[in-house]
């Protein structure tokens, strides 16, 4: 086992050669695994909310009509239902009712719906953790809405959604449909929007040509376009997470630099006496590479589990204000441990790899020197 | 036994600054025998010695360690023959600061493979025989000059070696510990190491432990070849 | 002060974090399996409310409703509104707009 010795022996010198200056080496540590951590916390955390969102929305409405004028968007007539539903391949359709309410005293926004199934009796609601934890109502408290007309509504709380539910419920609100009418006005003949089930996935794109020929007025969403926007939400190219994304980079870059910026006399000359005393260059570059290692991959080891945890144990608590922005209701972040082992993977190279690249190289001239280079001085 | 035959050793070939620091140098070097080198500075001392110690190659000649030539040796080989036959104990000493006693005496054996215990022991073993023992977890700045001067003596005996050499010594010590070196090396003598000494301090070539002393100027040998 | 304890030291902190990993996987797949069934409830609740995105980010409705909002929403907030909104800076519009 003479090569594990021998690998020991240098990674045991390493150390040594690392704890002669033990604070700056525990600060690299510290920013390097804060690095990681960061980055680590931000690509879990995305993923999860992707994958999350790819597999429940996966049944959301097929196609979604809305209406829009002078680039608003209006209430929709219910009379286009009938000749949409006669396009061939629409199974059904329905006018969906949802709309948003704000609510002063809090400073949150809510979104009220109108349930097709399990409607509610008049007078009734359920509504969102998110909601109940903001306003502290709970069953059988009433809430107080104002509505178009100036008019004072009391709806009771019958059902507050469980707080699994969070990531689509938080701010939701069931109400029926005479309740949703007294409280924003307008005509039973409009609708917020159309919800079409369709057959046939294929025949998507033709019925949607069809309904935007029949009414030039509208606009339609289909669920792929959903599905993809979750795909590429918090995308690189998105906004903050470009400025995270290089942010990091350049950190890593500047920790690279500082080491592939060579070596200091004191470095040379005790390369020179290791090569005196009978390391070779192999020997040379081994010390080199547990240096860099020793490091980087400590850091990115404590930083992904840190990030984990992070993620997945606290709900992304240092993540939360960022996303919060001026947000008072916002769903607690209990995701699902999704992980995507290739950015793990890119990550682990992205962060140990090139340091420990640049601890070698610029120790290559010197590791090859002669080893009488510190008698001739 | 060390031969070396019609050795050159010339740096910045070709270039304006051309230089011989080694010439037409032919010489056999006995074992268990305590050698000196002597001449003034720039005589060529020093490169004789990383020649025989094989710390560099010669530009042109032949260097033979007990009937094996070793000149053209690829590194790999050179480098863990002269592990395991050659101390050195230079000039400036050459300890690595920060680090203690101990690792600086274990350092030339880690590249060996051996385990980490076994070195511990033996170099335990040195710091007491040299009465190191206290000192064994002390960084190399805390030591006073004598001291300093035995761990680098422990280090150039760690792999147990056949050859000791030194170069210039006693060159910044006091005649005291001086006496102390000259004493340690006719240790090693007793201990039937071949020790090679380049030196110009009378202390050293006058001394009685010397079996030879060979004469060099402007990296030749002077007078007849013994 | 037993100074190959050194390199033994580093090999139980990196067999440590190793294991804390193989721990941290193993509480993933766990978790992945224990949260099917709140995640076949969540796809019920969007099959059956209809509902078409993540409650997000409440601010506005082209955050909460990223994927229902159309060029002229986040204008509707306010003429100079792009950015109005803090997590509009951090959400893409979505793609089937960039058309």
């Amino acid at each position: 086992m003479e090569g594990w010795e021998r690998q020991k022996n240098i990674l045991d010198f390493s150390l040594s050669s690392l704890l002669r200056r033990k604070g700056k080496n525990l600060a690299l540590v510290f920013v390097y695994t804060l690095l990681v951590f960061t980055l680590a916390s931000v690509l879990f955390f995305t993923h999860a909310i992707k994958r999350e969102a790819s597999l429940i929305l996966q049944d959301s409405p097929e196609l979604i009509v809305q209406k829009s004028i002078a680039g608003r968007q209006e209430q929709i007539p219910l009379r286009y239902l009938e000749p949409i539903q006669k396009i061939r391949g629409v199974q059904s359709g329905r006018g969906r009712l949802w709309g948003y309410y704000y609510d002063p005293i809090i400073g949150a926004n809510y979104t009220l719906m109108v349930p097709e199934k399990q409607t509610l009796e008049s007078g009734k609601i359920s509504i969102g953790q998110g909601i109940s934890k903001t306003r502290l109502v709970f069953p059988g408290d009433t809430m107080e809405f104002r509505s178009h007309d100036g008019m004072l509504l009391q709806l009771q709380i019958q059902q507050v959604f469980p707080s699994e539910s969070e990531l689509i419920a938080s701010d939701l609100i069931l109400l029926a449909e005479d309740d949703f009418r007294r409280l924003f006005g307008g005509s039973r003949e409009y609708a917020t929007d159309l919800t079409l089930r369709v057959r046939n996935q294929r025949e998507l794109p033709t019925i949607a040509l069809k309904i935007a020929e029949m009414f030039p007025d509208t606009r339609i969403i289909l669920r792929e376009e959903i599905l993809r926007t979750y795909e590429s939400i918090f995308n690189w190219r998105g906004g903050m997470m470009v400025f995270i994304l290089v942010g990091a980079l350049l950190a890593f870059i500047i920790f690279a630099w500082d080491k592939a910026s060579g070596l200091s006399l004191e470095e040379r000359r005790e390369i020179g006496i290791l090569k005196a005393v009978g390391w070779e260059t192999s020997d040379v570059l081994l010390l080199k590479f547990w240096e860099g290692t020793i490091i980087s991959l400590s850091s990115f080891l404590m930083g992904i589990i840190w990030a984990y945890a992070h993620v997945f144990f606290t709900s992304a608590a240092l993540l939360a204000p960022a996303l919060k922005g001026w947000a008072v209701l916002y769903p607690e972040f209990k995701l699902t441990p999704f992980i995507d082992f290739s950015q793990v993977a890119t990550l682990f190279f992205l962060t140990v790899v090139p340091y420990t690249v640049a601890t070698i190289i610029p120790s290559w001239r010197a590791a090859t020197i002669d080893p009488d280079s510190v008698m001739r001085t | 036994m060390i031969e070396l035959k019609n050795i050159y050793k010339i740096f910045n070939q070709g270039q304006p600054n051309e230089f011989a620091a080694v010439q037409e140098v032919t010489l056999e070097i006995e074992p268990e025998k305590v050698t000196v080198f002597k001449g003034p500075s720039g005589s060529g001392k020093t490169t004789l010695l990383s020649l025989i110690g094989c710390m560099a190659r010669p530009t042109s000649g032949r260097i033979f360690l007990s009937g094996r030539e070793i000149t053209s040796l690829p590194e790999r080989f050179l480098t863990e023959i002269r592990r395991k036959t050659f101390g050195f104990i230079f000039q400036q000493l050459n300890l690595i600061k920060g680090i203690t006693v101990l690792e600086n005496i274990m350092l030339p054996a880690y590249p060996n493979g051996e385990k980490f215990s076994a070195v511990k022991n033996r170099a335990m073993r040195l710091l007491e025989v040299l009465e190191l023992t206290p000192k064994a977890n002390s960084k190399i700045e805390w030591l006073s000059g004598g001291e300093a001067q035995r761990t680098a003596v422990a280090r150039a005996l760690i792999n147990n070696p056949a050859v000791i050499i030194a170069d210039e010594p006693t060159a910044h010590l006091d005649t005291k510990l001086s006496m102390e070196l000259v004493g340690t090396l006719a240790k090693f003598k007793e201990d039937q190491k071949m020790v090679l000494i380049a030196s110009h301090d009378p202390l050293v070539y006058e001394s009685k432990i010397v079996d030879r002393v060979i004469h060099l100027r402007d990296g030749k040998i002077e007078g007849p070849p013994t | 002060m037993n100074s190959m304890r050194k390199a033994k030291k580093f090999f139980f902190f990196i067999l440590t974090q190793g294991i804390i990993l193989i721990f941290l996987l193993a509480h993933s797949l766990y978790q992945i399996h224990a949260d099917q069934s709140w995640l076949e409830e969540k796809k019920r609740m969007v099959r059956d409310l209809e509902l078409t995105d993540l409650c997000l980010f409440t601010e506005a409705n082209y955050t909460r409703h990223l994927t229902q909002a159309d060029r002229h929403t986040a204008f509707q907030n306010s003429p100079l509104a792009l950015e109005h909104f803090p997590s509009g800076s951090i959400l893409l519009p979505p793609e089937h707009l960039k058309k």
